[in-house]
């Protein structure tokens, strides 16, 4: 007993001293009491995590990239929208139908706008949405997963351009046309443009579930090019509203001919109303052929669907639906402030920002007080809706984002600066040159109920001298910006992958704790998945050849395959045995006339390779993925195509 | 008396905790593993401190050669701890009682520790041999295989109790819920000894 009780005491002992030392590696202390520098506010030290995550749209890059904030380092590319060989995304079969169009497959396109999804008009963290521009989709990406889920092309659409936009509870994504066209296509002379041509306004559900997207509604517009939009929120919830440029209908040399107007349009929609309207058995269906391609997480595979009908609504015949507020000077960003009353025209040939009030137009409506109409659709006074203009003395203002704190800071293209203004007095508060030609500019929550007014990021689209130069090609890029205090203050650039448009931030702590760490083996339903090593087998049926495999740290199983002849179709489908964080495995064969497959832990992913020669063929891990790694190969043995070598596999033999 | 008995009884129920609670922990954390891996052993098993522990813990262990860690059924212990523990609790719960009815002599209760207490120490013991065997008996095929200064193959035994550093990983061992709430019970039980040695004293009943 007396040992026990020793034994207890040396225990208890033991446990106070382990317990007390517990004041692992040492983080930066940031308290100090010296008022910190602009270095300090965006150094990340080594093992600690930035406050914000930054998702860039990648613009011709097709893709979205995550960065952090302030830090700027970037974590991660997403593929959206374009092949992209460091994962498989769009290269292996089960991503390929991702990329499906009406015009076939198309790998690659032009991403601008990325949204997070809402709720309340809040983030809500649970996807981002961004549009294809050039073959007009609209895709949405997991934020528990960084996957693209879904994407969605737009039939009678042209240059996706103001687009994807969620309302206030993500009831919709919304994106609309930036080329008006022939609705349906059809073969007609170009400079019979103006009156035929059309603008589609598409309406997309978003299922609260899954996310699953429909296009739940088309609205054919006047033909005129509709460049930007924003949904109302709070009291305006239930509105939209689209910039317009090109309200001449020039069908050439727009620079010139679509810049005559002196006022182009913002369209306002009450949406609600066209929902309600297509709810009680509006509108007319008209034949289409637009795809709509879903990943399932559960057997990680895309399935491509074409869809062969579309809702369209004359606006004409819901009335009190649309209505045109004029704003001067082709108006490029229309966005909308936090509490729902400011519509802000960001006149791109313009010095002023044109601000609309919420409730004058509600007024004006109601007083149907309008200036004559644009095919049939009304148009307001614009001195009826006007709630101010901010003279800025700048040059080309195209984009406005929000800090919750009464303030708006816009970007001037032409002038290359934000500009800081007060919500109520219209007075510009403070100016700050970019390096060089902003284009948007993010606030976290920006162009939401609650936007988070610590940073902006302005995304310049001229780099010019800012880093080492790269030969012709350089990199945009971006600079942060302190904006708590009353003055904005430059404290960072960053170079930027493609060329991000817009972006969308969100705090850390709204998406970091439910970041996906694995995928789990037990939930795989893919139909060539194996669940175990004893599962792997070789399969053929004719010349197809279907590699059942496995793979864990440090081999494949099967290694050694023999049987296969010159002229299969040797499809290998890779299962990761892996349930551990961080811990990939890639798949490379010789020759193959395709990317390699990185595949997460849990998942299976498929490749074709479709040997020419006979021979021994080796294949091997491409990802560094443990102390053996690079013993983690295998062969094929291809005979040639009339040979008898019986089909084999084996590990350790 | 009566109150000595209570105690006693109180005492012996918290072994129960043994049987909702691990008996002890070994973390192993190292600088691909900020957060650490654990195991939790119980009465009746291994368990992972998260779900995919155990697996990942084998999957590196199948490096250096050591074998993969008993699951249910592979380890008599785990048939036998939970019965011992379980008659343990029932002869506390009826000394106490025996007790409380003055049927028993608080001599009883000192009976009881100390059987504990060798069940205790042998239970230690089993474990500590099985600690031997699982970190030294490795495969002659194991693919990493590292020797000491003195030539001989270097093993890798957890610590019992404590911490200590193993190639790349800071491995710790303490006990846990389970094995607290035993000391607790088991000092109760010393405390209705005492309490019931007092009472004799005093001449009360
Ligand atoms: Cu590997």
């Amino acid at each position: 007993m007396k040992k026990y009780s020793t034994y207890l005491a040396t225990m208890l002992g033991s446990f106070l001293i382990l317990s007390g030392c517990g004041n692992p590696d040492g983080k930066a202390n940031s308290n100090g009491a010296l008022a910190s520098s602009n270095a300090e506010k965006v150094y990340v030290a080594p093992g600690e995590q930035d406050e914000f995550y930054a998702f860039m749209s990648g613009g011709y890059s097709g893709n979205l990239t995550v960065y952090g904030l302030p830090s700027g380092r970037m974590f991660k590319e997403i593929p959206v929208f374009s092949q992209f060989p460091t994962s498989g995304y769009g290269y292996s079969e089960e991503t390929k139908p991702m990329l499906e169009t009406s015009f076939g497959f198309v790998p690659w396109d032009d991403s601008h706008h990325p949204d997070i999804s809402q709720t309340k008009g809040e983030l809500d963290g649970r996807w981002i949405f961004i549009n294809g521009n050039n073959t007009p989709r609209i895709a949405r990406i997991s934020l528990s997963t960084f996957e693209t889920e879904e994407i969605i092309e737009l039939p009678n659409s042209a240059g996706n351009h103001s687009s994807s936009f969620v309302t206030e509870n993500t009831e919709y994504v919304v994106a609309g046309t930036r080329f008006s066209v022939p609705i349906p296509q059809r073969d007609m002379p170009i400079n019979e443009y103006k009156g035929n041509f059309k603008g589609s306004l598409s309406f997309i559900s978003v299922d609260p579930n899954n996310g699953h997207m429909d296009l739940k509604f088309q609205i054919l517009m006047p033909g005129f090019n509709y460049d930007l939009s924003h949904p109302g929120r709070d009291k305006s919830h239930g509105w939209f509203f689209f910039t317009t440029y090109n309200t001449e209908e020039a069908n050439s040399l727009l620079e010139v001919n679509a810049s005559q107007n002196d006022k182009d349009f913002i369209a306002a929609i009450n949406w609600k109303k066209i929902e309600e309207y297509v709810n009680n058995g509006g509108g007319t269906k008209m034949p289409a052929n637009y795809a709509h391609n879903v990943y399932n997480e559960s057997t990680h595979m895309a399935t491509s669907t074409m869809k062969k009908e579309v809702l369209t609504v004359d606006p004409l015949k819901v009335p009190g639906a649309v209505y045109f507020l004029p704003t001067p000077k082709s108006p490029h960003g229309v966005d909308i402030d936090p509490t729902g009353e400011f519509i802000i025209g960001n006149g791109k040939l313009s010095a002023d920002l044109t601000v609309h009030s919420f409730d004058r137009m509600i007024a004006a409506i109601e007083a149907k007080k309008f200036d004559g109409e644009a095919y049939g659709i009304p148009i307001l006074k614009f001195d009826d809706v006007l709630a101010g203009t901010v003279k800025s003395g700048g040059l080309g203002p195209l984009h406005t984002e929000f800090d919750g704190k009464g303030n708006a800071y816009t970007t001037f293209f032409i002038s290359s600066e934000v500009v800081k203004w007060n919500l109520e007095t219209w007075e510009v508060i403070d100016r700050k040159p970019t390096f060089y030609s902003v284009g948007h500019l993010m606030i976290p929550g920006g162009n939401s109920r609650k936007p988070f007014g610590k940073y902006v990021v302005a995304m310049n689209k001229i780099t010019k001298d800012r880093y080492l130069p790269t030969g012709p090609e350089l990199e945009h890029s971006a600079q942060l910006y302190d904006i708590t205090g009353d003055k904005m203050e430059l404290l960072y650039d960053f170079p930027t992958h493609g060329e991000p448009h817009y972006a969308a931030g969100i705090p850390a702590d709204l998406l970091a704790p439910k970041s996906k760490k694995i995928y789990r083996l037990d939930e795989n339903e893919h139909p060539y998945a194996v669940t175990s090593p004893a599962e792997a087998k070789v399969v053929r049926d004719g010349n197809e050849v279907h590699v059942y495999m496995s793979m864990i740290r440090s081999h494949f199983t099967p290694d050694n395959i023999e049987g296969i002849k010159v002229g299969d179709k040797v499809y290998f489908h890779i299962t990761n045995h892996e349930q551990d964080f961080d811990v990939p495995h890639g798949f490379a064969m010789i020759g193959q006339n395709t990317s390699e497959l990185l595949v997460m832990p849990g998942q299976t992913k498929s490749s074709v390779w479709e040997p020419k020669e006979p021979g021994v063929w080796p294949f091997y891990c491409t990802d560094f993925c443990s102390a053996l790694h690079q013993e983690m190969q295998g062969y094929v043995r291809v005979s040639p195509a009339n040979s008898d070598v019986p089909l084999k596999f084996s590990l350790g033999e | 008396m009566k109150k000595a008995s209570t105690i006693m009884i109180i005492g012996s129920l918290f072994l129960l905790g043994l049987f909702y609670f691990p008996l002890w922990n070994i973390m192993l954390g190292a600088p691909q593993y900020p957060e650490p891996l654990g195991m939790d052993i119980y009465i009746s098993g291994i368990k992972g401190l998260s779900e995919f522990d155990l697996q990942n813990i084998d999957g590196l262990n199948h490096y250096i050669g050591m074998k993969t860690i008993p699951k249910d059924g592979e380890m008599w212990e785990f048939e036998v701890f939970p019965s011992v523990i379980l008659t343990m609790v029932v002869l506390g719960i009826f000394i106490g009682l025996f007790g409380f009815l003055g049927k028993l002599s608080y001599k009883w209760f000192i009976g009881w520790f100390l059987i504990m207490s060798i069940l205790g120490i042998m239970g230690m013991y089993d474990f500590n041999e099985w600690l031997t065997d699982y970190g030294s008996n490795l495969s002659p095929n194991a693919i990493i295989k590292v020797v000491n200064a003195d030539g001989t193959p270097m093993t890798y035994k957890p610590p019992l109790l404590g911490y200590q550093k193993m190639l790349n990983f800071d491995v710790t061992s303490l006990p846990e819920k389970g094995a607290w709430m035993m000391f607790i019970g088991m000092t109760l039980t010393l405390v209705a000894f005492y309490l019931g040695w007092r009472s004799h004293k005093n001449g009360i009943t």
